[in-house]
C-alpha cells in the first residue's frame, strides 16, 4: 500500500510493521513526528506509548518494557540522544533489544535544531562508556525509515543488542511515496526452553535466550559485570569473557548485518562513499560525473556500524571520496581502505549539493 | 542441632550471600520487613528494580525477577516493565541519593502520574556507597567528607514532596519501626496508584562516625527516641528535626495512570 508520508511517519509505521508494541519518548526536532505517529497508531493496535519526562527516562522505560516482552522504541535527535548515552550502555551490558532512532541535526550543543547533519555517527557507535558495538542502521530515503526500522526490530531482537537507526533531519522530513508492505519478515527473541535459566548464558551463536518478567525465572539482570546466572562478579576474568563475547556476537556476525548499495561502482575507477541522504547528492553527482565521461560509481552502506569489510570494493579504485556532513566521521575508517581518499565534509544546516560533489570530483 | 531454613530463605538469594552491607547498616532490617511484606504474594509476578547505591544492591539479593539499573534511573525503568505488562507489581527500592537527586524528576513525574508502583526509599542521609558524602537529605551542620565544616543545605522533606507531587499513599517510618514499616510495605504493594514509603534509617559507618555515634544501635535507639507517630499529620509539620514524624501521611482515592489509559482509549 502506498502512502504519500514523510521519513519519520514511516519510521513509525515500520516500527508497528515490526511489533513494536511500546514508544517512550520526549519531544523533540526533528524526530517529533515519530512520536506523535506513535501516540495515534500504538492504542489501535494494543501497544502504549508515554511521553515521559525527559530522554533519561525516555530510553529507560524503554529497556523496562523490553523486559516485560514487548518491542519497544524511542525517537530523539542529538540533544536527547546525548543524554540516553549512559543507558544504551545499560542496554548493551543487559543485552536488552530495542530501538534507537535518531534523527540527526546540526551540532555541537542546541546547533540548528530543524537543520540537516551527519554529526553523530561517532556517537551512535561509541557513546557510551566502556567497550561494547551497536549496530547502526542509515536510512537515506522514507521508504527506507520505514523498512530499515523493521530490520532495526529483527536485529535488535536476533542479536539482543541495541540497534540505532541513525536518520537525520531530511530523511525525516522528506515527504515521499512509502510502500507500506503487505508482508514483512518479522524475527523475535529467543526464549529460554527449560525452567533452570541461566539467563546469560550464550548459545553457540552467542546470543542467551532472553527470560523476561512476570514469567517465574526470578532471574536478575544488572549493569555491573556478570556471570551467566546474572550475578555480579568483581573479576576480570569474568570481565574479559563478558565483554569479549558482547563484542564478538556483533563483530563475527556482521556478515548477517552489513549492507550497502553498489552503483556504477564495476567499471569505475573513482568510488564515491556517501550515506543517509548525503547519498541522494551523491548519487546525482555520480550520474552527473559518467555524462562528462568520469568513470565513478556510489558505495553507499546502509549499515555504517559494525563496518563492513569494504576494501574488497574500494582498494583498487584509483581514487575514493568520502562525502558526509561532518568533519569526517565516516572517512576517518574509510580512509584505511585506499591511500588515495579525500573528504568532502561540512558541518551541517544543508546538504552538498550535487554540482558542488562534482566540481570536487573533476579536480580530484 | 540441625540448622532450620531461615523463614525468608525462599525469598532470598542465599547463594548471594554474605551481601555487601557493613555491620550496624539499617539495609539488612528495611529489606527484612520488605520480604516478610511479601510473604503471601504470588512472586512470579513480582518485579523488584533498584539504581546505584548500598541500597541499589538490595535488587541482588531478592529471589524476585528484579534489575539493577543506571543510577536514579530505577522508577522510569519500573513504568517500562508496569505499562508493558500491568499483571507485574513493581517495587523500586533506592537511596536519597538514587531517588532523590539524581532520579528527582523521575519520582516527581511517576507520583504525577499516579502510576502503580512501589517506591521505596531507605534515607540514611548520606550517600554510603563512595564513602560518605552530602546528600539531599543530610541535616543541616551535620559532617560529611563534602561538608567538612558541617552541611550548610537544607534537606528535602521527601514524604512533603511525594504528596505533594500526587502520590495517593504515603507512609514515613524509621528503621526501628518493623512491624508498622512491614504492614505499609504489604498495604503499598497492593496499593493501585503510586505508592511511597521513607525509611528513616542509619549508616554507622559513613555518617554516624562523623557525628558523634558510636555504632548503629546507637543510632537506632536515637531515632526510636526522637520519633513520633502521628497519622495523616499537617505535612508542613514533618521536617526531620529533632522530632521525626513517622506515620500514615496520605491514602487517597484517585484514579490510577492505567485505571485513566482505559478510560481514555
Amino acid at each position: 500500500m502506498l502512502e504519500f508520508i514523510n521519513g519519520d511517519v514511516a519510521c513509525a509505521e515500520g516500527a508497528i510493521a515490526a511489533g513494536c508494541r511500546f514508544f517512550g519518548g520526549y519531544p523533540i526536532t526533528p524526530s517529533t513526528e515519530i512520536a506523535e505517529r506513535m501516540a495515534l497508531r500504538l492504542p489501535q493496535v494494543g501497544g502504549a506509548f508515554m511521553q515521559m519526562e525527559d530522554e533519561l527516562a525516555s530510553i529507560m522505560c524503554v529497556l523496562g518494557a523490553s523486559w516485560a516482552g514487548k518491542k519497544a522504541m524511542t525517537a530523539t535527535s542529538g540533544p536527547g540522544f546525548s543524554l540516553m548515552q549512559e543507558s544504551i550502555g545499560l542496554a548493551a551490558m543487559t543485552e536488552t533489544p530495542c530501538v534507537i532512532v535518531d534523527v540527526q541535526r546540526a551540532g555541537p550543543s542546541t546547533g540548528l535544531p530543524t537543520l540537516v547533519a551527519q554529526g553523530d555517527v561517532m556517537q551512535s557507535r561509541f557513546g557510551s562508556h566502556g567497550d561494547y558495538r551497536t549496530i547502526v542502521l542509515a536510512p537515506a530515503n522514507a521508504q527506507e525509515m520505514y523498512d530499515l526500522t523493521i530490520r532495526a526490530f529483527n536485529l535488535s531482537e536476533r542479536f539482543r543488542t541495541p540497534v540505532i537507526v541513525l536518520s537525520d533531519e531530511v530523511c525525516g522530513h522528506i515527504t515521499s511515496g512509502v510502500d507500506l508492505r503487505e508482508k514483512v519478515d518479522i524475527e523475535n527473541r529467543k526464549k529460554p526452553g527449560s525452567s533452570e535459566c541461566l539467563p546469560f548464558k550464550a548459545d553457540e551463536d552467542l546470543i542467551p535466550p532472553m527470560a523476561v518478567a512476570g514469567e517465574g525465572y526470578r532471574f536478575h539482570v544488572t549493569g555491573l559485570t556478570h556471570n551467566e546466572k546474572g550475578y555480579p562478579v568483581t573479576s576480570a576474568e569474568v570481565q574479559q569473557a563478558l565483554v569479549t563475547r558482547l563484542v564478538d556476537k556483533v563483530e563475527k556476525r556482521k556478515g548477517e548485518i552489513v549492507d550497502a548499495e553498489f552503483f556504477m561502482l564495476d567499471d569505475a575507477d573513482m568510488c564515491v562513499i556517501a550515506y543517509g541522504s548525503e547519498a541522494g547528492s551523491a548519487k546525482k553527482a555520480v550520474k552527473m560525473a559518467r555524462e562528462k565521461g568520469i568513470k565513478a560509481g556510489l558505495l553507499r552502506p546502509k549499515v555504517l556500524w559494525p563496518l563492513g569489510n569494504f576494501e574488497d570494493y574500494v582498494k583498487d579504485m584509483k581514487k575514493v571520496l568520502v562525502v558526509e556532513l561532518n568533519s569526517g566521521q565516516f572517512y576517518s575508517d574509510a580512509k584505511c581502505w585506499n591511500r588515495n581518499t579525500k573528504l568532502l565534509g561540512g558541518y551541517g544546516g544543508e546538504l552538498h549539493r550535487p554540482d558542488d560533489i562534482l566540481k570536487v570530483m573533476e579536480v580530484f | 542441632m540441625v540448622p532450620q531454613e531461615h523463614p525468608l530463605e525462599q525469598l532470598l538469594r542465599s547463594d548471594r550471600m554474605p551481601h555487601i552491607w557493613c555491620p550496624g547498616c539499617g539495609l539488612g532490617t528495611d529489606l527484612g520487613c520488605y520480604l516478610r511484606a511479601l510473604s503471601g504474594m504470588d512472586l512470579d509476578k513480582v518485579a523488584f528494580v533498584s539504581g546505584i547505591g548500598c541500597s541499589g544492591r538490595a535488587a541482588g539479593y531478592v529471589a524476585v525477577d528484579s534489575f539493577h539499573v543506571t543510577h536514579g534511573r530505577g522508577i522510569p525503568f519500573a513504568i517500562g516493565l508496569k505499562v508493558a505488562n500491568p499483571e507485574l507489581t513493581v517495587t523500586v527500592w533506592g537511596g536519597d541519593g538514587d531517588i532523590f537527586a539524581i532520579g528527582g524528576n523521575h519520582f516527581i513525574h511517576a507520583a504525577r502520574r499516579n502510576i502503580e508502583l512501589n517506591v521505596i526509599c531507605i534515607n540514611n542521609a548520606i550517600y554510603g556507597m563512595t564513602g560518605g558524602q552530602v546528600a539531599p537529605s543530610t541535616p543541616l551542620r551535620a559532617k560529611t567528607t563534602t561538608t567538612p565544616y558541617g552541611n550548610y543545605e537544607h534537606p528535602f522533606n521527601f514524604s512533603y514532596m511525594a504528596a505533594a507531587s500526587g502520590a495517593t499513599y504515603v507512609a514515613r517510618w524509621t528503621t526501628a519501626h518493623t512491624k508498622e514499616l512491614t504492614k505499609s510495605m504489604r498495604e503499598a504493594l497492593e496499593w493501585k496508584g503510586f505508592s511511597f514509603i521513607e525509611v528513616i534509617s542509619m549508616c554507622p559507618t559513613t555518617f554516624g562516625r562523623r557525628n558523634g555515634f558510636a555504632d548503629g544501635l546507637e543510632m537506632l535507639k536515637d531515632m526510636k527516641a526522637r520519633s513520633e507517630v502521628k497519622n495523616f499529620p499537617d505535612l508542613e509539620d514533618t521536617d526531620i528535626g529533632e522530632k521525626i514524624v513517622v506515620g500514615k501521611f496520605v491514602e487517597k482515592e484517585k484514579r490510577s495512570y492505567l485505571e485513566e489509559v482505559k478510560q481514555w482509549r
